[in-house]
């Protein structure tokens, strides 16, 4: 036969297939891989679009250069061009008062022309609808954002402190071109007019500032000012182009997608599973009709292409089905996500359709192909002698193809060859602990027998005589559980436990940018509000320059953070003694007679990121000065403690002349907080951060980002709901043979259902069992290895895993194996015969 | 030397028909040198005990299974020359079945089942052809019917309208009335003669029903793998 009319042949019977309960698990298998990959791509792909389109605006400028000094206007020669337009943006965090009340805002002052490209948008009321402006705020005006607004209760014409001076609320700044460097923006932002600076008294010589010169123009000009800065290079400036910031942010996207992926790996690993189960059966019921159609002439190609096509054509209705499901589920995701991305998102590209496809394609030729490829060589012997089958595949052909599917899979999701292999060796770890657990479950089932009534002993018989396939339910639902049980229980337990360790009372509030003459007077206005230890610890900025004679601009650090410390200036300081919490673990700590020498400890944070040991050479920029030092000791830091830390501290006398100001951290209770609003007016220059109201920004957008992981998690349940169903088909002539035989000797049909819904249960109690001893193992894991807590599982975490196992599987297997149980006695005792 | 006709013009001819297998002790010959001719438009009764290799000649016969030694022609065609495939399709064009157990696909209605080898063989007239032969069985008014919504002798009405929609010179029939009650197995039998003279095909059929082996021109009776009489 041609392969045309093969193909209407096979598309002929693809109905008749799907409408028998195997070629529909096949379809429900890959449509709920398509659709947990599309929902996480085509999410990806909206806000790497979003972020594309805006990759021309995000720095408000064709060109940018920030650096912790001023910028002075006649420093770069070709930006003297008439036709280059410049502005300059001045950022640092501060607090802001109104009445009683404070907030962190991240400010930002600007000049006349800001922003140089895109366009800022304003809106009269909080949240209100948002119109573009051409002009920045009036001098004495700022705009805030909608969240700073409602923080601090205000409407506009109202009059807000920021250092030592006085401003006017009139405006809600919705949209500032380069408002976002991530996609997370920790602080509100504020925009005011960059005349108004000085009055707040708040930038002094060591404030953590940010300047930025603005420029835009004919890209001929841009481009002179690029080269300059090219054949002049000024390690303390940083240029940033529009493509550039794109890039950086497309890897935080794609570092942010790869994660999602990740959670939804798991549910496109056990649709494999359910794939393998369902193709094996679909490929078994196939044999006899194959045997027929060889007898009445049908050549191996015919058999094999007809079963291909119809293979073919299940795939691509999973696909369509698969991604429109996705489409609807990534709405819920960026529903969820909403807080966190300040954009409208555009639409998202087709990329991820064909990424589905190409792994629906790996796991179709890995699992789906192995059992159907014998058929083609059922021999027709068969139609009569039933004992005759298909010869298997030759030796570990099977094995080799999932083997390959899964590498395949695994690197179109993750596209890191590294991690695929980290991945597979954890996936095979996982998957033999939850196997063996899973195992040792199913043995557990047999001691119980005995003690039952006859439902639950012919359901708990079932569990343990179906070994394998109880393993392999055991193990699917028990995996999407624990997910579910750590994001949900054990993320918050481990939350609590350590607030609980870090102290009741551990500093809650920093104040920087402390001027050493107002140290005194800050003490004891602290000591008046009940925090009287406050320890001032200097802080001066210096960057490295050199490590062994070595420009850092020559090495090569391997790490984000490495770069970073090389690229920007970092906070140092001396003590006479390590910090409280720091240890010492390697070099020496300096005595008195040491005070003055060119040493530093280092944080092992600094040593791993610098490629640093003990007595290497460092050379520091500090305020202009050259400073070269050997690295004398390596601490260990308790960063948690909430007291002033550094990476780099040096030895008393050494810096002494270098301008800086100071730092302290206090803990104030409730009552004594309003005290700061005073406090703050009274040292305007001090900046004043709430550490409890940064860690509850940071907890909202782990709650937000760890709900779209579990949302993702709930396609795992789904392709856990497929395995049953594939296991319950494979059971399916066995469960019928087994309720005609217990009907016929008098079991009613309430009996014979209530055994099948005993064994579910069962299955259920043990995935749920599972789950929660692998949350609550993995919590364990993770708070004692990571985090040095101590944890203790929620019995809560125990009663949700057992409970929701046993709801869900209890009730979805009851009711897929409900009409098997059904069938009159006598028509399947004849349908055997 | 052959039970019956020999020569050219033979719509079947089998000769030094061996078949050995492996078993536990040892090899076990089920058909040890069988020699058979059959003439275009004869019916022949192949009968014998259970056991006696009845089923093995015919799987032989119709190039479903492969002898260890000896030789099988369709009209005039060595199967021992052909692969497989080239088996399946001179069965396609040359060969006709019906089975003890109907073996009709499940999933398929009486009109699609009847349609099947017309659809193998790329006919593009199929569905007529299969409902005139199934109206000629009497089933006109069940062609949308599964098989699990017919009897048994429905059932095997339908594989008759099968076997010789194709017009096949040559029908294979195992144990035909085997499954079926003794009035229905009759009318069968009935129906497949019948069939058969109106297509003036060759018919080999497998029986241990006297009466049904009785019906034939001639009967070929095999006892513990060899040709008894």
């Amino acid at each position: 036969m041609k392969p045309l009319p093969m193909l209407r042949f096979a598309l002929r019977g693809l109905w008749r297939e799907l409408r028998s309960g195997e070629a529909l698990v096949l379809f429900g298998a890959l449509a709920v891989a398509v659709a947990s990959m599309t929902a996480v791509g085509f999410f990806a792909s909206r806000v790497s679009a979003g972020v594309a389109r805006e990759a021309t605006q995000v720095l408000a400028a064709d060109l940018r250069i920030d650096s912790a000094n001023p910028i002075p206007a006649g420093e770069l020669a070709p930006a003297r061009n008439d036709r280059l337009r410049r502005a300059e943006e001045i950022s640092f965090p501060t607090a802001l008062f109104h009445g009683d009340r404070s907030q962190l805002v991240a400010v930002n002052a600007v000049t006349p022309g800001y922003p140089l490209r895109g366009r800022v948008r304003v809106a009269a009321v909080p949240y209100g609808p948002a119109g573009a402006i051409a002009t920045i705020p009036a001098r004495g005006t700022v705009w805030l954002d909608s969240r700073t607004a409602t923080a601090l209760g205000l409407r506009p014409g109202a009059s807000v402190r920021l250092g030592a001076t006085r401003l006017r609320f009139t405006r809600v700044l919705a949209f500032r071109p380069d408002q976002s460097v991530g996609l997370v923006s920790l602080a509100p932002a504020l925009l005011m007019n960059a005349a108004d600076l000085p009055a707040t008294a708040l930038v002094q010589p060591g404030s953590r500032v940010t300047y930025a010169a603005l420029f835009a123009g004919p890209p001929a000009a841009v481009a002179a000012v690029r080269a300059y800065l090219r054949a002049h290079p000024d390690p303390a400036l940083r240029v940033r182009e529009a493509a550039e910031n794109s890039r950086e942010l497309g890897s935080a996207i794609e570092r942010a997608s790869r994660f999602l992926n990740l959670a939804s790996l798991a549910a496109v690993l056990l649709a494999a599973v359910g794939v393998a189960m369902s193709a094996r059966r679909w490929a078994g019921r196939r044999i006899d009709g194959v045997a027929l159609m060889k007898c009445l002439g049908a050549t191996q190609r015919f058999v094999l292409g007809v079963a291909l096509a119809e293979l073919g054509a299940i795939g691509a209705l999973a696909l369509l089905a698969g991604t429109l499901a996705g489409a609807i589920a990534e709405s819920g995701i960026a529903w969820l996500l909403r807080s966190l991305i300040e954009r409208d998102l555009p639409a998202a590209s087709a990329r991820p359709i064909a990424v589905a496809a190409a792994t629906e394609l790996a796991m179709l030729l890995g699992f789906a192909l192995p059992p159907l490829m014998p058929l083609k060589r059922t021999p027709p012997l068969r139609v009569l002698r039933r004992d005759v089958a298909p010869p298997r595949l030759r030796h570990g052909v099977a094995p080799g193809l999932a083997l390959a599917a899964l590498f395949a899979i695994l690197w179109l999701m993750v596209r890191d060859t590294a991690l695929v292999v980290d991945l597979a060796a954890g996936i095979a770890v996982v998957g033999a602990a939850l196997a063996a657990a899973g195992f040792a479950l199913v043995r557990l089932t047999r001691r119980f027998r005995g003690g039952v009534g006859v439902a639950w002993r012919y359901g708990l018989a079932n569990v343990s005589r179906r070994g394998i396939a109880s393993v392999l339910q055991v193990v699917a639902f028990g995996l999407g559980l624990m997910i579910l049980l750590l994001l949900a229980v054990v993320r918050g337990d481990l939350m609590r436990e350590w607030r609980a360790s870090v102290g009741a009372r551990a500093p809650n509030e920093f104040l920087i940018n402390i001027r050493p003459q107002d140290a005194p007077a800050l003490r004891r206005a602290l000591a008046a509000l009940g925090a009287p230890d406050a320890p001032m610890v200097p802080v001066i900025r210096a960057r490295i320059t050199a490590i062994d004679a070595r420009p850092v601009a020559s090495l090569h650090f391997a790490s984000a953070r490495g770069r970073a410390f090389a690229q920007r200036e970092q906070n140092l300081t001396w003590s006479a003694d390590p910090m409280p919490d720091n240890r010492v673990i390697a070099g020496r700590w300096w005595g008195p007679a040491d005070y003055g020498k060119p040493w530093v400890s280092i944080s092992t944070e600094y040593r791993d990121a610098m490629h640093l040991k003990l007595g290497d050479s460092i050379s520091f920029d500090v305020a202009g000065e050259p400073l070269t030092v050997r690295v004398a000791s390596i601490r260990r830091v308790r960063w948690d403690s909430f007291r002033p830390n550094f990476f780099l501290v040096f030895p008393p006398r050494l810096l002494d002349g270098a301008a800086g100001t100071l730092i302290t951290s206090v803990y104030l209770g409730p009552r004594a907080r309003p005290g700061l609003a005073e406090l703050a007016r009274r040292f305007p220059t001090i900046t004043v951060i709430d550490v409890d109201a940064i860690l509850a920004q940071v907890r909202t957008i782990i709650d937000r980002a760890s709900l779209a992981v579990q949302y993702v998690s709930l396609f795992t349940l789904a392709a856990g709901v497929i395995v049953l169903l594939a296991a319950v088909q494979a059971t399916r002539d066995e469960r019928r043979h087994e309720s005609a035989i217990l009907r016929t000797l008098g079991a009613s049909r309430f009996t014979v259902l209530s055994g099948v819904a005993a064994e579910f249960a069962a299955l259920g109690l043990l995935s749920g069992l599972l789950g929660a001893a692998g949350a609550a193992g993995t919590g364990w894991w993770v708070a004692h290895h990571l985090f040095a807590l101590r944890y203790a599982p929620d019995p809560k975490l125990w009663w949700l895993g057992i409970l929701g196992g046993t709801g869900l599987v209890g009730v979805s297997g009851t009711l897929a194996a409900r009409r098997v149980v059904g069938t009159p006695p006598a028509q399947s005792l004849r349908a055997e015969a | 030397m052959y039970p019956g006709p020999s020569g050219a013009g033979l719509a079947l001819e089998a000769s030094g028909l061996t078949k050995t297998v492996d078993s536990p002790s040892g090899p076990l010959t089920i058909l040890a040198d069988v020699d058979l001719g059959v003439r275009a438009g004869e019916t022949v009764a192949i009968v014998g005990p259970s056991g006696a290799g009845k089923s093995t000649l015919l799987a032989l016969l119709a190039g479903l299974d492969t002898p260890t030694r000896g030789r099988v022609a369709i009209a005039g065609t060595d199967l021992g020359r052909l692969d497989e495939d080239g088996r399946a399709a001179l069965r396609g064009r040359q060969v006709g079945f019906v089975f003890q157990s109907f073996q009709l696909i499940p999933s398929l209605t009486a009109l699609e089942n009847v349609m099947l080898p017309l659809e193998l063989a790329g006919d593009p007239n199929a569905r007529v052809a299969a409902t005139a032969a199934l109206t000629e069985v009497g089933l006109g008014a069940r062609l949308a019917h599964y098989p699990r919504q017919l009897s048994g002798g429905e059932q095997q009405r339908v594989a008759i309208a099968r076997a010789f929609v194709t017009r096949p010179p040559l029908l294979f029939a195992d144990e035909p009335t085997g499954n079926l009650d003794g009035a229905t197995g009759r009318r069968i039998a009935q129906l497949l003669f019948e069939r058969n003279r109106a297509a003036g095909s060759t018919l080999v059929l497998v029986t241990h029903d006297r009466e049904l082996a009785a019906r034939c021109d001639r009967i070929v009776a095999l006892d513990a793998g060899r040709v008894a009489g």
